[in-house]
């Protein structure tokens, strides 16, 4: 009786899916409030130099061109890079946009045009006639190797660690090995492509006060941002971003849209609205080019005993972008002698940023191609030889795990697949002119704490609201904190109602790292129980109460009352409790705050196993995915049928890494040449094929107040790596650059 | 986008006549590519000629010699499920069905296509330089990004492709161009139709400024017996051809009478070699002779830093559909890829 509805663990659809795909949610680009101007931004045509003149007089000599904003005209901004700082910036001097004549990057936003018409403030972005004074640059991860050095550190290598220290002798270890892998790796930049292209809309509501609607993975993040950079106070500059569509990373810092935007409203004094063209969405983060090495050894008995892994990536000449590329490895085999280093070269592009499941999906790359031709040199199964070298604590760390279930994703994953009919030898399984290859890839993803706040409200109509800043870019975040919700008081989802995506709610960190459902959700948790709390000690003073002298353990909650634990015919109508309330609601707040000396005691994270078949023609170079069966194991699943989504496209993204997309940079030019969706090739419906995914039953007490690991990045990090290997597999190939292209297999 | 004039056309007469009075002007046909451009900021018309209301343009008829006529404004989509299309000229089918999206073949138009014009990523950056947008200017591509780029016919000025799936098959099929202007009507060959880029890129063909393509007709013969399109590409819809290859066989006796066979991907127009051709007549069609013939059709080839791949890869493709053709019925699938 007491779990009649338990939301968590129902397979909920979407609770905006019907808005989403009949057009009625709204997203930045589309508030069309009263008298609203439109930017078009002015990108640099050059990738380095200085601008040495703007002529202005055709662009204004347009009907209904209102203004040229630029750094010759803008209005007076703070100088230190503090004030540009936002909840994701990595170490180093932000990007401040039209400061000063200085190019810095292609494409660099230089003006911006604001007209009466988003078309007439296009037209006219294009008349405006630039100057520039050019200067040498470089954009070529290979070419500047020599200038790799390490990371600087700050808040951003806390959450994102850098590589532990070296252990044991790596190069003893390798000499003396009785199997070796040697292997180079290159992954091109990638950029996120969401749907929804970056777009904001201020409201200037006067004296200062500002309502933005922007396209954001944090209210709070675009919120503090435009307060520090404008010098407005908090409470007077509100962020909403109820709907968007899509993200990946390219909303978790304020994107220069939002700046220039909220620039032009303060200045005119009007409502304006600032939104990317689809090019533009390429001049700004992305993934960076990063190029690695991996030496793994392992002895006769197929134990990995060495394990060499270096990744050296792209970041600015502005900011230090690291990510998490080469800790992977030791946490997943248990090595005793390793050499891992992480290195930067700095260039003349903007700061790469968080791209879904950065560092771990190109690192894995590199980790899970090692461990399989190190298990064909051996003559040993590849899952049999991952089994041979599971980690049953962390060794890079020294710390158990809080729990981890891999070995069951092998079993289960293994079993559905059938990676029993493969046969050993690489070239050994074709159909037609087909080759045909299996392969199988480990996963791992790390579970992050935070703290956040949410406000739990009973109404004196009997209503249940839950308010948190958070977003959902549209993983289904907002369905699942409404089940959680819902649950703490044993009513169904459809009657509670989760307010979100709005920078007056009580904060929330950025939307992203997979760790939202146990971050927010923890917090939304944590409200409800002080909620429960609270309407119970009034339940308790009601007159003739049935529960005076109860102990909480005597009661539950279940559709606005609270029930006898023993006797569901004794029980209090929760709406009653307002006979003795002056006001019509009760409101509570609570921030949850995770325990950093409990957690810091155990390694954390989600793992998968991926199992994928591919069909290469070896003649012509096509590959096609044929099938694939990921299964996962990451804590308490709260809406199966959301998460199964996040799964399928990671698995999707894998598909994509592993063969198909790219951001082309001309190194002569400093210039990405494939900046639209034709030519930045996503996978198509004709490239997917049978895909399943499994989640296996894991209990976790220790990460969080929900026991759910998240399931945002593990889908795509085991996916690229197994699509790599079954290409090995049917080919006798070793497929070491992502994208794999026709000249990769018919050269 | 600037300001522009928009007119309808009545009758190919007026068409003609208003693009001859107004300058800067241009047909609009479904738009597919024009408009693109336009917003790219590559094209910048004053006035613009809609050729919809023009109803004789629209059709799709049989001619006198037992061939087709395929309207210039008639939809691709409209022409690769007509049924004489789908039973007659089943390799023009396959092709514009490999080409684009379902939506841009439903907007698209038959002489609209033979107008596209490259995807080269340096023609479609208005800020880059680009001899055939801007002549004189250079091109970056011979040292670029120039993976999707000619490996034949190329010249120091222009590496450029035309991008068209379905001008392989009509290339591979003799159609002939139907054209009208100020002088009156000409018919050009499709093969000569469009022109290499040598020192004048800017020119994609050889239509006279202001000559409008009334249609494009097909002869007899459709090769509906022994024929096959094979599209390679970065992935399985909505992509150009890196290398895509038409055929069509008129067997007898076990033995080749006709052959056809058409390039795209790799030049600046679809790419036949009468020689190759010549050489398969009365030979058995197998492997070797197909591979004979690749040889032949890629004579000459030079490839660049990204593309040299395709040189060997157009000669496997030659051979692998030529094989495909034998048997239709088996190895042609929605989306032209290679038989299983």
């Amino acid at each position: 009786m007491k779990n009649k509805n338990g939301e968590i663990g129902k397979a909920k659809s979407r609770l905006t899916a019907l808005e989403k795909v009949t057009g009625s949610a709204k997203y930045a680009a589309e508030y069309n409030v009263p008298d609203l101007l439109y930017g078009y931004i002015v990108n640099s045509s050059v990738t380095k130099g200085k601008i040495t003149a703007l002529d202005e007089t055709a662009v204004r000599g347009i009907p209904g061109v209102v203004d040229v904003l630029s750094h010759n005209n803008r209005p007076s901004l703070p100088w230190f890079d503090v004030m540009y700082s936002d909840m994701d910036a990595p170490p180093g001097s932000p990007f401040k946009p039209f400061y000063d004549n200085e190019i810095k990057y292609d494409r660099q936003p230089i003006a911006l045009v604001v007209a009466d018409s988003f078309e007439t403030a296009r037209y006219a972005a294009a008349q405006l006639k630039v100057t520039y004074e050019t200067e040498d640059f470089d954009v070529d991860l290979r070419k500047n190797l020599d200038d790799a050095r390490d990371p600087s550190k700050g808040l951003a290598t806390l959450i994102k660690p850098l590589p532990p220290s070296p252990k044991g002798d790596f190069a003893k270890a390798y000499g003396e090995a009785a199997a070796t892998y040697d292997g180079d790796f290159r992954h091109g930049t990638e950029h996120h492509n969401p749907m929804e292209m970056h777009a904001t809309t201020t409201v200037y509501e006067g004296e200062g006060k500002l309502t933005i609607y922007d396209k954001t993975q944090g209210t709070n993040n675009s919120q503090i941002y435009v307060s520090n950079v404008f010098g407005l106070s908090y409470s007077d500059v509100r962020v909403l971003a109820p709907y968007v569509g899509g993200s990946f990373g390219s909303g978790l810092r304020p994107q220069y849209q939002l700046f220039v935007c909220v620039m032009a409203a303060l200045h005119l004094k009007r409502n304006v609205r600032v939104s990317l063209d689809r090019k533009q969405m390429y001049t700004f983060g992305h993934r960076p080019q990063t190029v690695m090495k991996a030496r793994f050894g392992a002895d006769a008995a197929g134990k990995v005993t060495a394990m060499h892994h270096k990744a050296v990536a792209e970041t600015s000449r502005f900011e230090d972008y690291n990510e998490v590329v080469v800790n992977w490895g030791n946490i997943l085999y248990p090595a005793q002698n390793t050499l891992l280093e992480y290195q930067l070269v700095p260039l003349d592009t903007y700061t790469p940023i968080d791209m879904r499941a950065p560092g771990g999906s190109t690192g894995m790359h590199a980790v899970e191609t090692a461990m399989d031709a190190l298990a064909y040199d051996l003559k040993i199964d590849p899952l049999e030889f991952r089994l041979r070298n599971y980690a049953e604590r962390d060794v890079s760390e020294d710390k158990p795990f809080s729990s981890k279930e891999l070995r069951e994703c092998y079993r289960q994953g293994a079993e559905k697949f059938g990676w029993a009919e493969r046969k050993p030898e690489p070239r050994s399984m074709k159909r037609g002119n087909r080759l045909v290859g299996y392969g199988m890839s480990s996963g791992i993803w790390d579970v992050i704490a935070l703290p956040a706040r949410a406000e739990a409200i009973f109404t004196k109509a009997g209503k249940f609201i839950v308010k948190s800043a958070v977003n959902d870019s549209g993983q289904g975040s907002y369905t699942v904190m409404t089940q959680i919700a819902a649950e703490q008081f044993g009513i169904s989802t459809e009657e509670m109602t989760f307010e979100y995506g709005d920078s007056e709610h009580p904060l929330s960190p950025i939307q992203g790292g997979s760790y939202t459902t146990g971050v927010v959700g923890s917090a939304v948790k944590a409200a409800c129980k002080v909620l429960k709390e609270e309407l119970f000690k009034k339940a308790k003073r009601l007159k003739n109460s049935p529960f005076a002298d109860s102990e909480e353990d005597a009661i539950y909650f279940r559709d606005g009352k609270i029930y006898a634990a023993d006797d569901d015919t004794v029980f209090v109508n929760l709406t009653d409790i307002f006979q003795n309330e002056k006001e019509d609601k009760i409101s509570v707040t609570k921030s949850n705050v995770p325990n950093p000396l409990k957690l810091k005691q155990y390694t954390r994270a989600a793992h998968s196993a991926a199992f994928v078949e591919v069909e290469v023609d070896e003649q012509l170079g096509t590959v096609n995915v044929t099938r694939a069966v990921t299964a996962v194991a990451a804590g308490n699943i709260i809406n199966p049928k959301t998460a199964r989504s996040q799964i399928l496209g990671g698995m999707v993204w894998g598909i994509s890494k592993a063969l198909r997309e790219e951001t082309l940079t001309d190194f002569k030019t400093g210039r990405y040449v494939n900046p639209n969706l034709a030519e930045y090739h996503l996978p198509v419906h004709a490239d997917i094929h049978d895909l399943d995914v499994i989640f296996v039953e894991e209990k976790d007490e220790i990460i969080n107040e929900l026991g759910a690991k998240g399931v945002g990045e593990i889908g795509l990090v085991s996916m690229a790596p197994a699509i790599a290997n079954a290409i090995f597999h049917a080919t006798g190939r070793r497929m070491t650059e992502f994208p794999i292209h026709f000249e990769d297999l018919v050269l | 986008m600037n300001n522009f004039n928009y007119l309808r056309a009545d009758d190919t007469e007026h068409a003609v006549a208003l693009i001859g009075k107004e300058t800067n002007s241009r047909f609009l046909a479904g738009g597919t590519n024009l408009i693109d451009r336009w917003k790219y900021n590559l094209t910048h018309p004053d006035t613009l000629i809609d050729l919809a209301n023009i109803e004789e343009l629209h059709q799709i008829t049989e001619t006198e010699n037992g061939g087709l006529r395929l309207g210039a404004m008639a939809g691709n989509a409209d022409t690769a499920y007509h049924p004489l299309v789908k039973k007659r000229y089943p390799l023009l089918k396959n092709t514009i069905l490999a080409g684009a999206s379902a939506q841009i073949r439903n907007a698209a138009t038959n002489g609209g296509n033979l107008m596209q014009r490259t995807r080269c990523y340096y023609y479609y950056d208005h800020e880059s330089p680009c001899n055939k947008r801007n002549p004189g200017s250079g091109c970056p591509a011979t040292e670029g990004h120039n993976r999707l780029h000619a490996v034949i016919g190329h010249s120091e000025n222009c590496i450029a492709t035309h991008p068209s799936d379905m001008c392989i098959a009509l290339a591979a099929l003799d159609a002939v161009v139907q054209v009208t202007g100020a002088e009156g009507n000409r018919s050009i060959p499709f093969t000569e139709f469009h022109r290499l880029p040598g020192n004048n890129p800017s020119k994609d063909n050889t239509l006279r400024p202001g000559e409008l393509i009334t249609s494009i007709d097909l002869p007899a013969e459709g090769f509906a017996e022994n024929y096959s399109y094979l599209k390679l590409r970065d992935r399985n819809s909505y992509a150009f051809a890196l290398v895509s290859v038409a055929t069509g066989l008129r067997l007898k006796d076990s033995k080749i009478e006709k052959a056809n066979i058409a390039v795209g991907g790799i030049a600046h127009k679809p790419w036949r070699v009468q020689e190759a051709e010549d050489f398969l007549k009365n030979k058995r069609p197998d492997r070797d002779n197909f591979a004979q013939a690749a040889e032949i059709i890629m004579d000459g080839a030079e490839g660049f830093e990204h593309n040299a791949f395709k040189i060997p890869l157009t000669k496997r493709a030659i051979i692998r559909n030529g094989m495909m053709a034998l048997n239709p019925q088996e190895t042609q699938r929605p989306g032209a890829g290679p038989s299983r």
